[in-house]
């Protein structure tokens, strides 16, 4: 690597790297997310991303308001957040549309578990007669 | 211009026909529109939405006073499909979201569809009533029974006819079939049997039966720790009832033949490009997994849909795609913020025009992509109301990558990621297409001259 002709090569080298990551925005990118969540596993990221998919919708873990930088460590959730069990879930449920959020999904920081639910806190079963708007229905 | 014969040629231009849904501040989940699908004929056009609803829509006969307005298509039927679900016995919620609609095709004078959603397939009837019975001898006229005692005479009761009600009924509910989540329907040739796949499974269905269902395909490993793919799409061959694909997380296709065996497990072909290892990033699996499949309506080649590109191949050749169209490729330098917020998991799908010559696609800032295969001409369209006067011509759109900006294009950086169309229809034999903008539904037409 070294000699006199070195330097064109150490330059030739630094080109080429550099010209490579001009190739491949996906490497830049990929320092990026890596420089932001460091413990980001060092596996593809596909494989834990697999299992979570197949999990979504299911119940039984217990959800913990997490720090945002730790639930984005997280390989992605494709769907819900977990509740402890039905009766967690329709508590948060009501809580969140009492709080009247607009769409999008579960509040991630959300606390769970706190209040032992009761039939007269339970929402009423989501009504399924509401025609749809392309069809003409009602604006809410 | 030919009907059917599409292609992107200069004299090719798209203009707005219609729109439905409502503008709002604040979408409402469950109208965020799920699926879009023509029926064989084009004559209806059906959507499913997050909340579990279909839509139907018939096209007008054409009027003759005006000839250069085309049909329009209006509502003609709108029913629940699905309800949200719990699943106590598992902890698990399911949603009532429509996956996917699939017409089969028309036999009799009665409409026949499935929809699915997470867990559940259902055929729905949609038939027309436009006589009723009138004169029943037991019942008077408002259905109150009359006192036998004041009956002295016998009549055979007439139907007359009525204003025209469409009745959209369940004939077949075929459930608890899939433990992980469908993905896919597909009507087979023969029209007797459909399967539904999910993300490690297919099932085949007989339409007349429906407590038992046949698994033709299982990629489960016996240890779920070694799951390194999923199945993410199936479609069964136009023509060849024994032949049907399947693609993968993996960007993989696999072609299977039924013949061969019972269970599907070992492909027929295998359709895969190879990839330079030295290009291999943290998100190449990511968005090398493949969101849609579907078959040419000629049957000879298949179009995957991935996060970046739409790949068309041909079934004779499987080491590598013979087109690939890039759709949006300045989202390479944005990979890092588009797995921040999840929207490099989202599933575009990809059709193919009536005559194969021309594919689209969706893409965000509600813009969708045509590619014409025979000149590679390619366009870029907005489904916005900004271009909702009647017939008005759409702008072709720019997104501009760095440097210079001109007056009309967007950069990267402006566009809107919330607003991505997943999911459009093209008319099986005319220009005439149906965009899903999250809520809202587009439907263009080429221009009549």
């Amino acid at each position: 690597l070294a000699g006199g002709p070195g330097c064109n090569v150490c330059y030739g080298l630094v080109e080429d790297t550099q010209e490579k990551e001009g190739i491949l925005p996906e490497r830049a990118e990929e320092a990026k997310l890596k420089a932001k969540y460091p413990s980001l596993g060092q596996k593809p990221g596909g494989s834990d991303f697999l299992m979570k998919r197949l999990q979504k919708g299911v119940w039984g873990i217990i959800s913990y308001p997490l720090s945002l930088d730790v639930l984005l460590c997280v390989d992605k959730i494709e769907g819900e957040t977990s509740y402890f069990d039905s009766g967690d879930y329709n508590m948060a449920k009501a809580k969140m549309k009492n709080k009247q959020l607009p769409s999008a999904g579960p509040d991630k920081n959300l606390v769970t578990g706190d209040h032992i639910p009761t039939p007269q806190d339970l929402p009423q079963r989501k009504s399924s007669l509401v025609t749809s708007k392309l069809a003409g229905g009602q604006v809410e | 211009m030919i009907p059917g014969i599409g292609t992107l040629t200069q004299d090719t231009l798209w203009c707005f026909s219609q729109v439905k849904g409502t503008i709002e501040i604040g979408t409402t989940e469950a109208d965020i529109i799920s699926t879009v699908e023509f029926n064989h004929t084009g004559e209806l056009l059906a959507t499913g939405d997050k909340g579990g609803r279909v839509v139907i829509f018939q096209r007008e006969q054409e009027s003759k006073n005006q000839v250069h307005r085309r049909g329009e298509y209006n509502v003609y039927s709108t029913f629940q499909s699905h309800e949200p679900e719990f699943d106590y016995l598992k902890s698990l919620e399911i949603e009532e979201k429509i996956n996917k609609i699939r017409w089969l095709p028309q036999q009799n004078a009665a409409y026949f569809l499935l929809s699915t959603n997470d867990k559940t397939v259902k055929l729905w009837k949609v038939s027309e009533r436009d006589k009723r019975p009138e004169g029943y001898n037991l019942k008077d006229e408002e259905g109150r029974l009359r006192d036998p005692a004041t009956i002295t005479t016998l009549r055979v009761p007439v139907l007359r006819p009525m204003d025209l009600m469409v009745e959209a009924t369940p004939r077949r509910v075929f459930a608890n079939a899939h433990t992980y989540h469908i993905n896919s329907i597909s009507v087979n040739s023969d029209y007797e049997t459909y399967m539904s796949a999910d993300d490690l499974r297919i099932n085949l269905w007989n339409f007349e039966i429906t407590n038992q269902s046949f698994n033709i395909v299982d990629i489960k490993p016996a240890n779920m720790e070694e799951l390194t793919e999923v199945i993410t799409a199936a479609e069964f061959h136009p023509h060849h009832c024994n032949t049907f694909v399947y693609s993968s997380s993996k960007g993989t296709i696999r072609l299977c033949d039924m013949r061969a065996s019972a269970l599907c497990d070992r492909h027929t072909k295998f359709f895969e490009e190879p990839e330079d290892p030295s290009n291999r990033s943290f998100f190449s699996e990511i968005i090398s997994s493949i969101s849609d499949v579907k078959f040419s309506h000629s049957g000879r080649y298949i179009m995957t849909r991935d996060y970046l590109t739409v790949k068309v191949w041909d079934l004779n050749m499987e080491n590598r795609p013979i087109e690939t169209y890039q759709v949006h490729d300045y989202l390479r330098s944005k990979l890092c913020s588009l797995y921040e917020n999840d929207c490099i998991f989202d599933k575009f799908e990809c059709v193919w025009n009536g005559s194969d010559s021309v594919i689209m696609t969706g893409s965000y800032n509600n813009f969708f992509r045509m590619f014409d295969r025979n000149t590679k001409r390619d366009v870029t369209l907005e489904a916005s109301r900004e271009n909702s006067k009647p017939r008005a011509i759409l702008k072709p759109r720019k997104v501009c990558v760095g440097g210079k900006r001109r007056k009309d294009e967007i950069s990267v950086d402006s566009l809107d990621f919330s607003k991505k169309i997943l999911h459009t229809a093209w008319h099986p034999s005319e220009n005439i297409i149906a965009v899903a903008a999250t809520n809202n539904l587009y439907i263009f037409q080429d221009k009549v001259n």
